[in-house]
Protein backbone atom coordinates (compact mmCIF):
# COMPACT_ATOMS: atom_id res chain seq x y z
CA UNK A 1 0.00 0.00 0.00
CA UNK A 2 0.93 3.54 -0.52
CA UNK A 3 2.82 5.00 2.46
CA UNK A 4 0.02 8.32 2.53
CA UNK A 5 -2.47 5.51 2.72
CA UNK A 6 -0.56 3.50 5.65
CA UNK A 7 -0.08 6.23 7.07
CA UNK A 8 -4.30 7.73 7.03
CA UNK A 9 -5.05 4.35 8.19
CA UNK A 10 -3.01 4.64 11.25
CA UNK A 11 -3.75 8.46 11.83
CA UNK A 12 -7.59 7.20 11.75
CA UNK A 13 -7.18 4.47 14.84
CA UNK A 14 -4.89 7.11 17.02
CA UNK A 15 -7.66 9.86 16.65
CA UNK A 16 -10.20 7.22 17.67
CA UNK A 17 -8.13 7.02 20.47
CA UNK A 18 -6.52 9.92 21.26
CA UNK A 19 -8.61 12.97 21.83
CA UNK A 20 -5.74 15.17 21.83
CA UNK A 21 -4.53 14.30 18.49
CA UNK A 22 -5.12 17.13 15.66
CA UNK A 23 -4.25 17.44 12.48
CA UNK A 24 -3.33 20.14 10.59
CA UNK A 25 -2.08 20.90 6.82
CA UNK A 26 -1.43 23.39 4.19
CA UNK A 27 -3.56 22.92 0.90
CA UNK A 28 -1.85 19.40 0.48
CA UNK A 29 -4.54 17.44 2.57
CA UNK A 30 -5.92 15.97 -0.96
CA UNK A 31 -2.00 14.89 -1.62
CA UNK A 32 -1.38 13.26 1.70
CA UNK A 33 -4.72 11.16 1.33
CA UNK A 34 -5.76 12.38 4.14
CA UNK A 35 -9.55 13.75 2.83
CA UNK A 36 -11.40 10.83 4.81
CA UNK A 37 -9.83 11.98 8.48
CA UNK A 38 -11.13 15.26 7.47
CA UNK A 39 -14.47 14.23 6.95
CA UNK A 40 -14.56 11.98 9.64
CA UNK A 41 -13.18 14.29 12.21
CA UNK A 42 -14.10 17.82 10.74
CA UNK A 43 -13.71 19.59 14.47
CA UNK A 44 -10.14 18.62 14.69
CA UNK A 45 -8.70 18.82 11.03
CA UNK A 46 -7.80 22.36 9.64
CA UNK A 47 -6.26 23.43 7.11
CA UNK A 48 -4.32 27.15 7.03
CA UNK A 49 -4.28 27.35 3.67
CA UNK A 50 -0.55 27.61 1.57
CA UNK A 51 0.57 29.32 4.66
CA UNK A 52 3.28 26.95 6.22
CA UNK A 53 4.60 29.18 8.86
CA UNK A 54 1.38 29.96 9.98
CA UNK A 55 0.83 26.51 10.12
CA UNK A 56 3.98 25.36 12.77
CA UNK A 57 3.09 28.29 14.96
CA UNK A 58 -0.47 27.68 15.22
CA UNK A 59 0.47 24.17 15.98
CA UNK A 60 3.12 24.77 18.90
CA UNK A 61 0.13 27.40 20.31
CA UNK A 62 -2.24 23.92 19.81
CA UNK A 63 0.45 22.13 21.60
CA UNK A 64 0.74 24.69 24.26
CA UNK A 65 -2.72 23.94 25.35
CA UNK A 66 -2.22 20.26 25.73
CA UNK A 67 -3.09 19.34 21.81
CA UNK A 68 -0.98 17.05 19.86
CA UNK A 69 -0.87 18.60 16.41
CA UNK A 70 0.07 16.31 13.38
CA UNK A 71 1.45 18.69 10.56
CA UNK A 72 1.77 18.15 7.14
CA UNK A 73 3.17 19.67 4.06
CA UNK A 74 5.75 18.86 1.57
CA UNK A 75 9.42 18.01 3.03
CA UNK A 76 10.84 21.78 1.87
CA UNK A 77 8.23 23.30 3.50
CA UNK A 78 8.00 21.77 6.05
CA UNK A 79 11.76 22.37 7.15
CA UNK A 80 13.28 25.45 5.56
CA UNK A 81 10.56 27.46 4.51
CA UNK A 82 9.68 27.50 8.44
CA UNK A 83 12.95 26.80 9.85
CA UNK A 84 12.62 30.12 12.48
CA UNK A 85 9.20 28.66 13.31
CA UNK A 86 10.62 25.00 14.36
CA UNK A 87 12.83 26.88 15.79
CA UNK A 88 11.40 29.24 17.88
CA UNK A 89 7.92 28.10 18.37
CA UNK A 90 7.97 24.87 18.50
CA UNK A 91 11.60 23.50 19.63
CA UNK A 92 12.82 26.47 22.32
CA UNK A 93 9.47 26.56 23.61
CA UNK A 94 9.50 22.41 23.98
CA UNK A 95 6.03 22.04 22.14
CA UNK A 96 4.66 18.44 21.21
CA UNK A 97 4.76 18.91 17.26
CA UNK A 98 5.07 15.85 14.82
CA UNK A 99 6.30 17.44 11.54
CA UNK A 100 5.14 15.65 8.73
CA UNK A 101 7.30 15.94 5.17
CA UNK A 102 6.09 14.45 2.12
CA UNK A 103 8.16 13.51 -0.70
CA UNK A 104 11.72 13.54 0.96
CA UNK A 105 14.94 14.19 -1.82
CA UNK A 106 14.48 12.48 -5.31
CA UNK A 107 10.96 10.76 -4.59
CA UNK A 108 9.32 14.99 -5.19
CA UNK A 109 9.91 13.27 -9.21
CA UNK A 110 8.11 15.98 -11.14
CA UNK A 111 7.72 18.92 -8.60
CA UNK A 112 11.14 19.60 -9.39
CA UNK A 113 14.07 21.73 -7.66
CA UNK A 114 11.50 23.91 -5.74
CA UNK A 115 10.27 20.71 -4.33
CA UNK A 116 13.33 18.88 -3.73
CA UNK A 117 14.73 18.92 -0.06
CA UNK A 118 18.20 17.60 0.38
CA UNK A 119 18.98 19.39 2.88
CA UNK A 120 15.90 19.03 5.41
CA UNK A 121 17.77 16.61 7.43
CA UNK A 122 21.01 18.83 8.25
CA UNK A 123 18.08 22.18 9.08
CA UNK A 124 16.45 20.12 11.49
CA UNK A 125 19.42 17.81 12.80
CA UNK A 126 20.83 21.05 13.88
CA UNK A 127 18.83 22.02 16.56
CA UNK A 128 18.57 21.36 19.81
CA UNK A 129 16.56 18.67 21.07
CA UNK A 130 14.97 17.48 17.61
CA UNK A 131 14.03 14.15 16.42
CA UNK A 132 14.52 12.85 12.97
CA UNK A 133 12.98 10.07 11.92
CA UNK A 134 12.40 8.21 7.96
CA UNK A 135 10.64 4.59 7.83
CA UNK A 136 12.08 2.53 4.92
CA UNK A 137 8.64 0.97 4.45
CA UNK A 138 4.91 0.78 5.18
CA UNK A 139 5.44 -1.61 7.69
CA UNK A 140 7.92 0.67 9.53
CA UNK A 141 5.75 3.30 9.37
CA UNK A 142 2.78 1.83 10.65
CA UNK A 143 4.40 0.67 14.00
CA UNK A 144 6.11 3.78 14.10
CA UNK A 145 3.33 5.45 14.52
CA UNK A 146 2.04 4.63 18.23
CA UNK A 147 5.52 5.13 19.09
CA UNK A 148 5.50 8.92 17.46
CA UNK A 149 2.32 9.73 19.30
CA UNK A 150 3.66 8.54 22.83
CA UNK A 151 7.06 10.52 21.86
CA UNK A 152 6.66 13.45 24.26
CA UNK A 153 8.83 16.00 21.68
CA UNK A 154 8.53 17.21 18.62
CA UNK A 155 9.72 14.81 15.85
CA UNK A 156 10.24 15.23 11.87
CA UNK A 157 8.99 12.44 9.62
CA UNK A 158 9.65 12.69 5.88
CA UNK A 159 7.77 9.78 4.16
CA UNK A 160 7.88 8.90 0.45
CA UNK A 161 4.30 9.19 0.26
CA UNK A 162 3.38 7.64 -3.08
CA UNK A 163 6.32 5.04 -2.06
CA UNK A 164 4.91 1.31 -2.52
CA UNK A 165 8.20 -0.50 -0.66
CA UNK A 166 7.93 -3.94 1.22
CA UNK A 167 11.00 -4.28 3.29
CA UNK A 168 10.17 -5.67 7.03
CA UNK A 169 7.52 -8.73 7.59
CA UNK A 170 4.82 -7.26 9.51
CA UNK A 171 4.56 -10.24 11.67
CA UNK A 172 8.23 -10.79 12.42
CA UNK A 173 9.80 -7.58 13.12
CA UNK A 174 10.81 -5.71 16.11
CA UNK A 175 10.32 -2.07 15.96
CA UNK A 176 11.48 0.33 18.00
CA UNK A 177 11.58 4.20 17.37
CA UNK A 178 15.16 4.68 19.11
CA UNK A 179 16.77 1.37 17.67
CA UNK A 180 18.74 0.79 14.36
CA UNK A 181 17.27 -1.95 12.64
CA UNK A 182 19.97 -4.34 11.50
CA UNK A 183 18.50 -6.17 8.17
CA UNK A 184 21.70 -8.50 7.25
CA UNK A 185 24.39 -9.31 9.53
CA UNK A 186 27.97 -9.25 8.20
CA UNK A 187 31.42 -8.87 9.53
CA UNK A 188 32.97 -7.00 6.23
CA UNK A 189 31.78 -4.19 6.06
CA UNK A 190 29.02 -1.72 7.57
CA UNK A 191 26.60 -0.29 4.81
CA UNK A 192 24.49 2.40 7.04
CA UNK A 193 21.59 3.20 5.03
CA UNK A 194 17.99 5.20 5.56
CA UNK A 195 14.51 5.45 3.66
CA UNK A 196 14.59 4.67 -0.14
CA UNK A 197 18.18 3.70 -0.24
CA UNK A 198 17.44 0.38 2.18
CA UNK A 199 16.01 -1.30 -0.95
CA UNK A 200 19.28 0.09 -2.68
CA UNK A 201 21.26 -1.26 0.21
CA UNK A 202 19.39 -4.51 0.35
CA UNK A 203 20.72 -5.03 -3.49
CA UNK A 204 24.12 -3.97 -2.81
CA UNK A 205 24.04 -6.73 -0.30
CA UNK A 206 23.70 -9.87 -2.39
CA UNK A 207 26.00 -8.08 -5.27
CA UNK A 208 28.70 -8.15 -2.83
CA UNK A 209 27.61 -11.66 -1.29
CA UNK A 210 28.31 -12.93 -4.62
CA UNK A 211 31.85 -11.44 -4.63
CA UNK A 212 32.36 -13.21 -0.84
CA UNK A 213 32.18 -9.79 0.67
CA UNK A 214 29.81 -9.96 3.82
CA UNK A 215 28.32 -6.73 4.17
CA UNK A 216 26.05 -5.83 7.61
CA UNK A 217 22.96 -4.13 6.12
CA UNK A 218 21.23 -1.38 8.85
CA UNK A 219 18.51 0.38 8.61
CA UNK A 220 19.07 4.14 10.47
CA UNK A 221 15.31 5.21 10.40
CA UNK A 222 15.70 7.27 13.40
CA UNK A 223 18.66 9.55 12.27
CA UNK A 224 18.15 11.88 15.46
CA UNK A 225 19.37 10.78 18.00
CA UNK A 226 21.04 8.05 16.73
CA UNK A 227 21.81 4.70 17.94
CA UNK A 228 25.26 5.41 18.74
CA UNK A 229 25.42 1.34 20.77
CA UNK A 230 24.10 -0.16 17.47
CA UNK A 231 26.40 1.51 14.91
CA UNK A 232 29.49 1.23 17.05
CA UNK A 233 29.82 -2.25 17.42
CA UNK A 234 28.91 -2.61 13.99
CA UNK A 235 32.12 -0.63 12.71
CA UNK A 236 33.99 -1.66 15.46
CA UNK A 237 33.68 -5.31 14.06
CA UNK A 238 33.88 -4.31 10.71
CA UNK A 239 36.24 -1.80 10.10
CA UNK A 240 34.82 0.17 7.56
CA UNK A 241 31.85 2.07 6.55
CA UNK A 242 29.41 3.56 3.63
CA UNK A 243 26.47 5.14 4.62
CA UNK A 244 23.17 5.48 1.66
CA UNK A 245 20.88 8.42 2.19
CA UNK A 246 18.55 10.48 0.10
CA UNK A 247 19.64 13.54 0.89
CA UNK A 248 22.94 16.16 -0.10
CA UNK A 249 26.10 14.82 1.78
CA UNK A 250 25.97 17.63 4.00
CA UNK A 251 24.54 17.57 7.31
CA UNK A 252 22.55 14.07 6.64
CA UNK A 253 23.35 10.72 7.87
CA UNK A 254 26.52 10.53 6.67
CA UNK A 255 27.69 13.48 8.90
CA UNK A 256 25.72 12.14 11.57
CA UNK A 257 27.93 8.86 11.25
CA UNK A 258 30.85 10.74 10.80
CA UNK A 259 30.76 12.84 13.77
CA UNK A 260 30.41 9.45 16.00
CA UNK A 261 33.03 7.68 14.58
CA UNK A 262 35.32 10.18 14.36
CA UNK A 263 34.90 10.73 18.45
CA UNK A 264 34.49 6.97 19.46
CA UNK A 265 35.97 4.69 16.98
CA UNK A 266 37.38 6.23 13.76
CA UNK A 267 37.82 3.91 10.23
CA UNK A 268 37.35 4.90 7.04
CA UNK A 269 33.76 6.23 5.90
CA UNK A 270 32.25 6.84 2.00
CA UNK A 271 28.81 8.22 1.35
CA UNK A 272 26.37 7.43 -1.22
CA UNK A 273 24.72 10.72 -1.47
CA UNK A 274 23.89 13.50 -3.41
CA UNK A 275 26.54 15.64 -4.38
CA UNK A 276 26.17 19.26 -2.76
CA UNK A 277 23.62 19.90 -5.98
CA UNK A 278 19.79 21.17 -6.10
CA UNK A 279 17.17 19.03 -7.15
CA UNK A 280 15.25 18.89 -11.05
CA UNK A 281 12.49 17.45 -12.85
CA UNK A 282 12.63 13.80 -13.98
CA UNK A 283 11.08 10.23 -12.49
CA UNK A 284 12.91 8.18 -9.92
CA UNK A 285 14.91 5.91 -11.66
CA UNK A 286 16.15 9.00 -14.11
CA UNK A 287 17.05 11.02 -10.58
CA UNK A 288 18.58 7.50 -8.65
CA UNK A 289 20.80 7.14 -11.94
CA UNK A 290 21.31 11.14 -12.15
CA UNK A 291 22.38 11.67 -8.30
CA UNK A 292 23.86 7.84 -8.49
CA UNK A 293 21.85 7.02 -5.41
CA UNK A 294 22.19 3.24 -6.64
CA UNK A 295 22.56 -0.28 -5.52
CA UNK A 296 25.79 0.08 -8.31
CA UNK A 297 26.92 3.45 -6.18
CA UNK A 298 26.69 1.51 -3.16
CA UNK A 299 28.99 -1.16 -4.17
CA UNK A 300 32.00 0.83 -6.06
CA UNK A 301 32.00 2.40 -2.61
CA UNK A 302 32.13 -0.86 -0.79
CA UNK A 303 34.53 -2.35 -2.73
CA UNK A 304 36.78 0.73 -2.73
CA UNK A 305 37.26 0.25 1.06
CA UNK A 306 37.28 -3.60 1.01
CA UNK A 307 40.06 -4.07 -1.67
CA UNK B 1 -2.75 36.33 -35.36
CA UNK B 2 -5.37 38.29 -33.57
CA UNK B 3 -5.37 38.09 -29.82
CA UNK B 4 -8.45 35.21 -29.60
CA UNK B 5 -6.04 32.94 -31.90
CA UNK B 6 -3.24 33.47 -29.93
CA UNK B 7 -4.76 32.41 -27.15
CA UNK B 8 -6.79 29.31 -29.10
CA UNK B 9 -2.61 28.20 -30.18
CA UNK B 10 -1.90 28.70 -26.38
CA UNK B 11 -4.22 26.58 -25.55
CA UNK B 12 -3.68 24.08 -27.66
CA UNK B 13 0.27 23.98 -26.57
CA UNK B 14 -0.67 23.80 -23.02
CA UNK B 15 -2.77 20.90 -23.57
CA UNK B 16 0.06 19.57 -25.92
CA UNK B 17 2.73 19.65 -23.41
CA UNK B 18 0.67 18.29 -20.61
CA UNK B 19 -0.82 15.56 -22.39
CA UNK B 20 2.25 14.32 -23.91
CA UNK B 21 4.02 14.30 -20.65
CA UNK B 22 0.78 12.97 -19.38
CA UNK B 23 -0.19 14.96 -16.30
CA UNK B 24 0.56 18.20 -15.22
CA UNK B 25 -0.78 21.98 -13.72
CA UNK B 26 -3.18 22.04 -16.02
CA UNK B 27 -6.17 23.94 -14.18
CA UNK B 28 -4.15 26.91 -13.73
CA UNK B 29 -2.30 27.57 -16.44
CA UNK B 30 -5.24 27.94 -18.64
CA UNK B 31 -6.83 30.58 -16.39
CA UNK B 32 -3.61 32.97 -17.15
CA UNK B 33 -3.85 32.69 -20.67
CA UNK B 34 -5.43 35.55 -21.34
CA UNK B 35 -3.33 37.45 -19.43
CA UNK B 36 -0.62 36.19 -20.36
CA UNK B 37 -1.49 37.10 -24.66
CA UNK B 38 -2.50 40.62 -23.67
CA UNK B 39 0.89 41.18 -22.08
CA UNK B 40 3.14 40.04 -24.32
CA UNK B 41 1.61 40.97 -27.40
CA UNK B 42 -0.07 44.57 -26.80
CA UNK B 43 2.37 45.89 -23.48
CA UNK B 44 6.16 44.43 -22.99
CA UNK B 45 8.56 45.37 -23.98
CA UNK B 46 10.68 42.26 -24.82
CA UNK B 47 13.62 41.03 -27.46
CA UNK B 48 13.41 37.05 -27.74
CA UNK B 49 16.72 37.14 -28.91
CA UNK B 50 18.39 38.97 -26.35
CA UNK B 51 16.15 37.38 -23.54
CA UNK B 52 18.17 39.47 -20.65
CA UNK B 53 17.95 42.56 -22.26
CA UNK B 54 18.95 45.39 -20.04
CA UNK B 55 15.67 47.74 -19.47
CA UNK B 56 13.28 45.17 -20.81
CA UNK B 57 10.31 44.77 -18.85
CA UNK B 58 9.82 41.84 -16.96
CA UNK B 59 7.24 39.05 -15.85
CA UNK B 60 7.70 37.18 -12.66
CA UNK B 61 5.00 34.79 -12.46
CA UNK B 62 4.93 33.71 -8.80
CA UNK B 63 2.26 31.12 -9.18
CA UNK B 64 5.55 29.41 -10.69
CA UNK B 65 3.35 25.70 -11.41
CA UNK B 66 2.11 28.03 -14.18
CA UNK B 67 4.66 27.45 -16.04
CA UNK B 68 3.86 25.37 -19.14
CA UNK B 69 1.35 28.59 -20.24
CA UNK B 70 4.38 31.12 -19.74
CA UNK B 71 6.57 28.20 -22.01
CA UNK B 72 3.86 28.30 -24.38
CA UNK B 73 3.39 31.71 -24.77
CA UNK B 74 7.65 32.04 -24.69
CA UNK B 75 8.24 29.61 -27.65
CA UNK B 76 5.10 30.93 -29.39
CA UNK B 77 7.07 34.37 -29.49
CA UNK B 78 10.34 33.07 -30.47
CA UNK B 79 12.13 32.73 -27.16
CA UNK B 80 13.48 28.97 -28.19
CA UNK B 81 11.86 26.62 -30.77
CA UNK B 82 8.57 25.30 -29.93
CA UNK B 83 9.72 21.43 -29.95
CA UNK B 84 11.02 21.68 -26.55
CA UNK B 85 7.03 22.24 -25.67
CA UNK B 86 6.88 18.89 -25.77
CA UNK B 87 10.10 18.17 -23.29
CA UNK B 88 8.10 19.54 -20.54
CA UNK B 89 9.34 18.21 -17.24
CA UNK B 90 11.08 15.03 -19.37
CA UNK B 91 14.34 14.23 -17.68
CA UNK B 92 17.14 16.56 -18.87
CA UNK B 93 14.03 19.34 -19.97
CA UNK B 94 15.10 23.02 -19.96
CA UNK B 95 11.16 23.48 -18.93
CA UNK B 96 10.23 22.29 -16.22
CA UNK B 97 7.38 21.87 -14.27
CA UNK B 98 8.09 25.15 -12.19
CA UNK B 99 9.97 28.33 -13.29
CA UNK B 100 13.21 28.42 -13.63
CA UNK B 101 15.38 31.60 -14.78
CA UNK B 102 18.27 29.48 -15.70
CA UNK B 103 16.92 26.98 -17.07
CA UNK B 104 14.34 28.79 -19.75
CA UNK B 105 15.16 31.71 -21.98
CA UNK B 106 12.66 34.75 -21.29
CA UNK B 107 11.78 33.66 -17.35
CA UNK B 108 12.95 36.39 -15.33
CA UNK B 109 12.44 34.50 -11.89
CA UNK B 110 12.62 31.15 -10.86
CA UNK B 111 9.31 30.30 -9.11
CA UNK B 112 7.45 27.55 -7.47
CA UNK B 113 7.50 28.02 -3.46
CA UNK B 114 4.28 30.18 -3.27
CA UNK B 115 4.77 33.59 -1.83
CA UNK B 116 8.78 34.16 -2.95
CA UNK B 117 7.81 35.02 -6.37
CA UNK B 118 6.03 37.89 -5.54
CA UNK B 119 8.72 39.88 -3.26
CA UNK B 120 11.36 38.91 -5.83
CA UNK B 121 8.55 41.18 -7.85
CA UNK B 122 8.84 43.87 -5.55
CA UNK B 123 12.64 43.61 -5.33
CA UNK B 124 12.86 43.63 -9.18
CA UNK B 125 10.60 46.80 -9.32
CA UNK B 126 12.43 48.71 -6.61
CA UNK B 127 15.59 47.80 -8.83
CA UNK B 128 14.07 49.34 -11.70
CA UNK B 129 13.51 52.24 -9.91
CA UNK B 130 17.16 52.24 -8.64
CA UNK B 131 18.73 52.45 -12.04
CA UNK B 132 15.89 54.88 -13.46
CA UNK B 133 15.31 52.85 -16.55
CA UNK B 134 11.67 53.39 -17.00
CA UNK B 135 10.94 49.66 -16.64
CA UNK B 136 7.88 48.44 -16.09
CA UNK B 137 7.39 44.85 -14.01
CA UNK B 138 4.96 42.36 -13.95
CA UNK B 139 3.72 39.99 -11.81
CA UNK B 140 0.85 37.08 -11.20
CA UNK B 141 -0.36 35.56 -8.44
CA UNK B 142 -2.87 32.92 -7.28
CA UNK B 143 -5.49 33.08 -4.77
CA UNK B 144 -4.24 30.16 -2.86
CA UNK B 145 -0.90 31.80 -3.25
CA UNK B 146 -2.56 35.13 -1.18
CA UNK B 147 -2.66 32.74 2.07
CA UNK B 148 1.19 32.84 2.66
CA UNK B 149 2.27 35.74 4.95
CA UNK B 150 5.15 36.68 2.47
CA UNK B 151 2.50 38.23 -0.07
CA UNK B 152 1.16 40.52 2.70
CA UNK B 153 5.17 41.79 4.04
CA UNK B 154 5.68 42.23 0.20
CA UNK B 155 2.47 44.56 -0.42
CA UNK B 156 3.18 46.90 2.73
CA UNK B 157 6.61 47.20 1.62
CA UNK B 158 5.77 47.61 -2.33
CA UNK B 159 2.73 50.54 -1.30
CA UNK B 160 5.39 52.19 1.52
CA UNK B 161 8.34 52.82 -1.22
CA UNK B 162 5.53 53.99 -4.08
CA UNK B 163 6.63 51.36 -6.86
CA UNK B 164 3.90 52.75 -9.58
CA UNK B 165 6.04 50.56 -11.38
CA UNK B 166 4.79 47.50 -10.51
CA UNK B 167 1.16 45.81 -12.18
CA UNK B 168 0.30 42.86 -10.12
CA UNK B 169 -2.51 40.46 -11.55
CA UNK B 170 -3.93 38.15 -8.57
CA UNK B 171 -5.35 35.00 -10.60
CA UNK B 172 -8.95 35.17 -8.64
CA UNK B 173 -9.99 31.43 -10.21
CA UNK B 174 -11.39 30.49 -6.78
CA UNK B 175 -9.66 27.44 -6.18
CA UNK B 176 -6.46 25.75 -4.58
CA UNK B 177 -5.65 22.14 -4.20
CA UNK B 178 -7.60 21.37 -1.41
CA UNK B 179 -10.94 22.78 -2.79
CA UNK B 180 -12.44 26.43 -3.32
CA UNK B 181 -10.41 29.30 -1.70
CA UNK B 182 -13.92 29.99 0.39
CA UNK B 183 -13.64 27.13 1.87
CA UNK B 184 -10.47 26.08 2.67
CA UNK B 185 -8.95 29.38 4.20
CA UNK B 186 -10.90 32.32 2.87
CA UNK B 187 -8.98 35.54 1.38
CA UNK B 188 -11.89 37.98 1.08
CA UNK B 189 -12.46 40.73 0.51
CA UNK B 190 -9.35 40.39 -1.60
CA UNK B 191 -10.04 44.17 -3.15
CA UNK B 192 -10.05 45.93 0.45
CA UNK B 193 -7.36 44.23 1.27
CA UNK B 194 -4.73 45.35 -1.18
CA UNK B 195 -6.62 48.95 -1.13
CA UNK B 196 -6.01 49.06 2.32
CA UNK B 197 -2.61 48.07 1.76
CA UNK B 198 -2.02 50.88 -0.32
CA UNK B 199 -2.15 49.84 -3.31
CA UNK B 200 -4.50 51.03 -6.85
CA UNK B 201 -7.14 48.19 -7.35
CA UNK B 202 -8.74 47.16 -10.88
CA UNK B 203 -10.88 44.45 -10.79
CA UNK B 204 -12.05 42.58 -14.09
CA UNK B 205 -14.90 40.46 -14.38
CA UNK B 206 -13.81 38.35 -16.48
CA UNK B 207 -10.26 37.54 -16.42
CA UNK B 208 -10.86 35.10 -19.37
CA UNK B 209 -11.79 38.37 -21.80
CA UNK B 210 -8.86 39.63 -23.85
CA UNK B 211 -11.01 43.16 -23.45
CA UNK B 212 -11.04 43.16 -19.91
CA UNK B 213 -7.53 42.77 -19.16
CA UNK B 214 -6.52 45.33 -22.16
CA UNK B 215 -8.88 47.67 -20.58
CA UNK B 216 -7.40 46.84 -16.85
CA UNK B 217 -3.88 47.29 -18.24
CA UNK B 218 -4.37 50.42 -20.30
CA UNK B 219 -5.61 51.77 -17.27
CA UNK B 220 -3.25 50.67 -15.18
CA UNK B 221 -0.25 52.33 -17.15
CA UNK B 222 -1.40 55.74 -16.25
CA UNK B 223 -1.78 55.37 -12.48
CA UNK B 224 0.65 57.04 -10.41
CA UNK B 225 2.03 57.02 -6.81
CA UNK B 226 0.98 53.25 -5.88
CA UNK B 227 1.76 49.86 -7.05
CA UNK B 228 -1.24 48.43 -9.19
CA UNK B 229 -2.84 45.38 -8.17
CA UNK B 230 -5.40 43.72 -10.97
CA UNK B 231 -7.62 41.56 -9.74
CA UNK B 232 -8.79 39.56 -12.48
CA UNK B 233 -11.72 36.75 -12.00
CA UNK B 234 -11.00 33.58 -13.87
CA UNK B 235 -11.84 30.33 -13.93
CA UNK B 236 -9.79 27.21 -13.86
CA UNK B 237 -9.12 25.44 -16.76
CA UNK B 238 -11.22 27.73 -18.90
CA UNK B 239 -11.13 26.85 -22.20
CA UNK B 240 -10.78 23.56 -22.45
CA UNK B 241 -14.29 21.64 -21.89
CA UNK B 242 -13.20 18.56 -19.90
CA UNK B 243 -10.75 20.23 -17.82
CA UNK B 244 -13.06 22.95 -16.39
CA UNK B 245 -15.87 20.78 -16.02
CA UNK B 246 -13.42 18.90 -13.22
CA UNK B 247 -13.77 22.38 -11.08
CA UNK B 248 -11.63 22.04 -8.02
CA UNK B 249 -9.94 18.62 -9.24
CA UNK B 250 -8.38 20.18 -11.86
CA UNK B 251 -5.21 22.04 -10.37
CA UNK B 252 -3.12 19.09 -11.38
CA UNK B 253 -4.79 16.18 -13.83
CA UNK B 254 -3.64 13.02 -15.84
CA UNK B 255 -4.33 13.83 -19.23
CA UNK B 256 -4.80 10.68 -21.58
CA UNK B 257 -3.77 10.49 -25.77
CA UNK B 258 -7.75 10.23 -25.92
CA UNK B 259 -8.19 13.13 -23.71
CA UNK B 260 -5.26 15.15 -25.87
CA UNK B 261 -6.92 14.37 -29.30
CA UNK B 262 -10.28 15.25 -28.07
CA UNK B 263 -9.61 18.80 -26.94
CA UNK B 264 -7.49 19.48 -29.98
CA UNK B 265 -10.94 18.54 -31.92
CA UNK B 266 -12.49 21.10 -29.74
CA UNK B 267 -10.00 24.12 -29.78
CA UNK B 268 -9.41 23.77 -33.93
CA UNK B 269 -13.42 23.88 -34.57
CA UNK B 270 -13.25 27.31 -32.10
CA UNK B 271 -10.81 28.32 -34.39
CA UNK B 272 -12.86 28.01 -37.66
C1 LIG C 1 5.30 27.32 -0.35
C2 LIG C 1 4.49 26.33 -1.10
N1 LIG C 1 3.59 25.57 -0.44
C3 LIG C 1 2.88 24.64 -1.09
C4 LIG C 1 3.02 24.44 -2.44
C5 LIG C 1 2.24 23.36 -3.15
N2 LIG C 1 1.22 23.98 -4.03
C6 LIG C 1 1.43 24.13 -5.35
S1 LIG C 1 0.18 24.92 -6.11
C7 LIG C 1 -0.70 25.03 -4.67
C8 LIG C 1 -2.05 25.68 -4.66
C9 LIG C 1 -2.00 27.07 -5.19
O1 LIG C 1 -3.26 27.61 -5.35
P1 LIG C 1 -3.43 28.91 -6.23
O2 LIG C 1 -2.41 29.92 -5.81
O3 LIG C 1 -4.83 29.34 -6.16
O4 LIG C 1 -3.02 28.41 -7.68
P2 LIG C 1 -3.91 28.24 -9.00
O5 LIG C 1 -5.33 28.07 -8.58
O6 LIG C 1 -3.73 29.50 -9.75
O7 LIG C 1 -3.35 27.08 -9.72
C10 LIG C 1 0.02 24.46 -3.62
C11 LIG C 1 -0.45 24.39 -2.23
C12 LIG C 1 3.98 25.25 -3.09
N3 LIG C 1 4.22 25.13 -4.40
N4 LIG C 1 4.68 26.19 -2.41
MG1 LIG D 1 -6.38 29.51 -7.46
Amino acid sequence: MEMRKVLAAELEKIMEENEKVVIINADLAKAAALSNLYQKFPKRCFNVGVAEQNMASIAAGLSSYGFIPFIFTFTPFATRRICDQIAVSICYSKQNVKIFGLDPGITATNNGGTHMSFEDVGIIRSMPQTTVFEPCDEIQLKKSLKQILNYKSMIYVRIFRKGNIKIFDENNCEFDLMKASIIKNGSDISIFCTGIMVEEALKAYEVLKNKNISAEIIDIHTIKPLDSKTILSSIKKTKKAVVAENHNKFGGLFSAICELAAENFPVPIKYVAVEDEFGQVGNLEFLKKYYKLTCESIVEKALSLVE
Amino acid sequence: MNLKEFCLQIRKDIIQEIGTFGVGHIGGSLSIVEILAVLYNNYMNFDPNDPKKEGRDRLIVSKGHAGPAVYAVLANLGFFDKSWLLTLNKPGTNLPSHCDMNKTPGIDMTTGSLGQGFSCAVGIALGSKLKHDNAKIYTIIGDGESQEGQIWEASMFASHNRLDNLIAFLDYNGAQIDGEIIDVCSILPASDKWRTFGWHVIEVRNGNSCEEIDDALRLAQILENKPCMIVANTTKGFGIPFVEKAGVNNHSMNISKEQLEMALDELNKQER
